[in-house]
């Protein structure tokens, strides 16, 4: 079966960024776009729009229904999720089975497995991938047993959050049963899953994940690594490959995990392994599995040069992996920054409105995934993401200079963004260093506690 | 004192403004009632392209859609400025409603007629229409019928789903622009009515 025509059931940049490689590879392309989105960029670049709904999400991209529906009534022969909205939703991917549409993602059955933390962690640990001390409990008594046998801090996660939410903190043992407590009651109520499980705290830890593809047969290749760890709130702001200062043995250990994590579920199309590097100790932790093109896939592919989301189309094309992919090459260092519409001089308030004029940066080894042109609006129904600025560089200090150099020449009018916070990061000592733990906006926004927005207004 | 154009859109705003969803005023026999888009909003974002969408569906009242589907359409989301005695400030509100109104967020891209007594009847949803109950039956309404508001005028069938669209308003169907078992998009004008009276 060859896909002809994919229905894009996503909005922003990542749309855009879709339709390009569709574009490329001459399939057509058909935008499933809310009220809000219809006069959009990638309204304009896709062959076909058509109105899933108003502009609230719940009642648009996120209504499987009508998702699939879109798909069949357009004749699309398979669905892409892009990221966020339904893409890790496993009702999506089973009415795509039941329907005959493909997917563009992994099985229903593997979203799941990955998307309940607990079972991915059981998952870890039989594929002999490490994962942070720690376990499912039931009950405030098995907390408090579970609590003494980590050790204090730890971490009260819920079993269906994921990227930082449904997260609780605790420092002294003593606290550990009102927060079970508390974050059981909220995880029931976010998650519509009251079930918690404790995790050894690591004070200064990096964010590093592995890109994956899978052929869905058991066959799995990684390319490379990527360092989160430039995060405000788990919100990634920065990220760049390769993570700076690994040693190969670390490097190498983890980009192991991961095939071997993805492996074993014979995971299907592209994904991400996230771990936790413990900065003092140089041990990793396996933290989740993301089931979809991450947002900042594009420094794997401006350092690999593989196209991911035409790798994730032929996989559900049935076409499993290239030849190519066997041995890939990775040079020199990419960095992205991720330009929101949101206003560091206000708490990063989110700040929607009309763009009034943007000029994004152009250049040697500079990429800018977006959809924002001047007159474009920034609807305060999403997500604030306006842009991605890739530089790439064939070494970290020439990306690092290409990069600082495109924010600065960014003109961006009519709502605030956080280029006065990229072009101080990228400035700072600690970065330029590289192997930022985690906590590293947190240190920069102390020092600079109002940062100055030249770009409002 | 009476409620002027300026005064309306000043409340919008400050409306817009506030984390409030829904504004009821009463003032010397003038009842104005206001509500944020998709309304209870759940995101609580709301904002100016919301408010205005809603805003424009009465001002022009040709845009007016309809249907009794789970997803709520344009009408039963819109500004209302209703006159408890003398239509003339419900006229300087809708006026001051009308310019609002944002041609972005506007129902979908059929194009409406521009007379005030014929109304469209538009799919609350995406879907696929069909213009009678069962495959082989007479259509639900001609060209010529008279409807009245709880008339049911189509079907929009999601995922197997049949949702039933109602005309919404008192009159006669002039024009049927859906093809049966085609796609629709959500906004999308099904069929034409001539208002009576």
């Amino acid at each position: 079966m060859a896909i002809r025509r994919i229905l894009i059931a996503n909005r922003g940049e990542i749309a855009a960024r879709v339709i390009r490689t569709c574009r490329a590879l001459n399939i057509e392309t058909v935008l499933a776009a809310s009220e809000a989105d219809r006069d959009s960029v990638p309204a304009r670049l896709a062959d076909r729009t058509v109105c899933i709904g108003p502009a609230r999400s719940s009642e648009s991209y996120l209504k499987v229904e009508t998702i699939v529906q879109a798909a069949l009534g357009t004749r699309s022969d398979a669905i892409h999720p892009g990221y966020g909205f339904l893409s890790e939703r496993a009702a999506l991917a089973r009415m795509c089975e039941s329907q005959d549409v493909i997917f563009i993602g992994p099985t229903a059955e593997q979203i799941e497995a990955v998307g309940d933390k607990l079972r991915a962690r059981a998952a870890a640990e039989a594929a002999n991938v490490p994962v942070v001390p720690g376990g499912a409990v039931e009950s405030i008594a098995a907390a408090v047993l579970e609590g003494r046998r980590i050790g204090a801090p730890l971490l009260v996660k819920a079993v269906g959050g994921g990227g930082g939410r449904g997260m609780k903190l605790v420092e002294r043992l003593e606290d550990l049963p009102a927060a079970v407590e508390l974050a059981s009651a909220e995880a029931g109520a976010a998650f519509g899953d009251a079930r918690v499980y404790l995790e050894r705290y690591i004070s200064s830890g990096r964010h590093v994940e592995v890109q994956v593809l899978g052929d869905g047969q058991g066959t799995v290749v990684h390319l490379g690594e990527r360092d989160c760890s430039v995060q405000r709130r788990y919100q990634k702001l920065i990220e760049e490959t390769p993570a700076p200062g690994l040693t190969d043995a670390l490097r190498r250990a983890l980009h192991e995990a991961a095939t071997r994590f993805a492996a074993r579920l014979s995971y299907r199309g592209a994904g991400t392994v996230e771990f936790l590097v413990d900065r003092q100790t140089g041990a990793f932790y396996f933290l989740e599995m993301n089931a979809r093109i991450q947002v900042e896939h594009p420094v794997t592919e401006a350092v690999t040069g593989i196209d991911l989301v035409a790798e994730q189309i032929a996989i559900a094309n049935g076409s499993g992996l290239r030849r190519e992919l066997a041995n890939i090459a990775r040079t020199g260092c990419a960095i992205e920054c991720r330009v929101n519409a949101e206003d560091p001089a206000n708490d990063f308030r989110p700040s929607p409105g009309v763009v009034r004029e943007v000029v994004w940066p152009t250049g040697e080894g500079i990429r800018v995934d977006t959809h924002i042109q001047p007159g474009s609006r920034v609807p305060p129904f999403y997500d604030s993401l306006m842009a991605k600025i890739v530089a790439h560089g064939a070494d970290r200090a020439a990306a690092l200079a290409r990069l600082q150099h495109a924010i600065g020449a960014t003109r961006l009018h009519g709502v605030a963004s956080n280029l006065s916070f990229h072009a101080a990061a990228l400035a700072d000592a600690e970065f330029q260093a590289g192997g930022v733990d985690t906590g590293f906006v947190a240190r920069l926004l102390a020092e600079r506690p109002l940062m100055e927005v030249a770009t409002h207004g | 004192m009476s409620l002027t154009a300026a005064d309306v859109a000043e409340i919008m705003k400050v409306l817009e403004g506030s984390g409030f969803d829904e504004v009821l005023l009463e003032i010397d026999g003038l009842k104005l009632s206001m509500r944020r888009g998709g309304a209870g909003a759940a995101d609580g974002s709301g904002g100016v392209a919301t408010l205005s969408a809603a805003a424009g569906t009465n001002a022009a009242p040709t845009s007016l859609g309809t249907g009794t589907s789970p997803a709520p359409n344009v009408r039963g989301t819109g500004s209302t400025a209703q006159p408890t005695s003398g239509g003339q400030q419900s006229a300087a509100a809708a006026a001051a409603l009308a310019p609002a109104a944002d041609p972005a967020e506007g129902p979908s891209k059929t194009t409406a007629s521009t007379d005030p007594t014929v109304q469209d009847v538009t799919s609350p949803l995406l879907g696929t229409c069909y213009r009678a109950p069962k495959p082989g039956a007479p259509p639900f309404v001609e060209v010529g019928t008279l409807v009245n508001e709880d008339t049911v005028v189509a079907i929009v069938e999601v995922m197997k789903l049949m949702n039933t669209v109602r005309a919404g308003v008192k009159g006669t169907v002039t024009e049927i622009l859906m093809r049966d078992g085609a796609l629709v998009e959500y906004g999308e004008a099904l069929l034409r009515i001539k208002k009576a009276g």
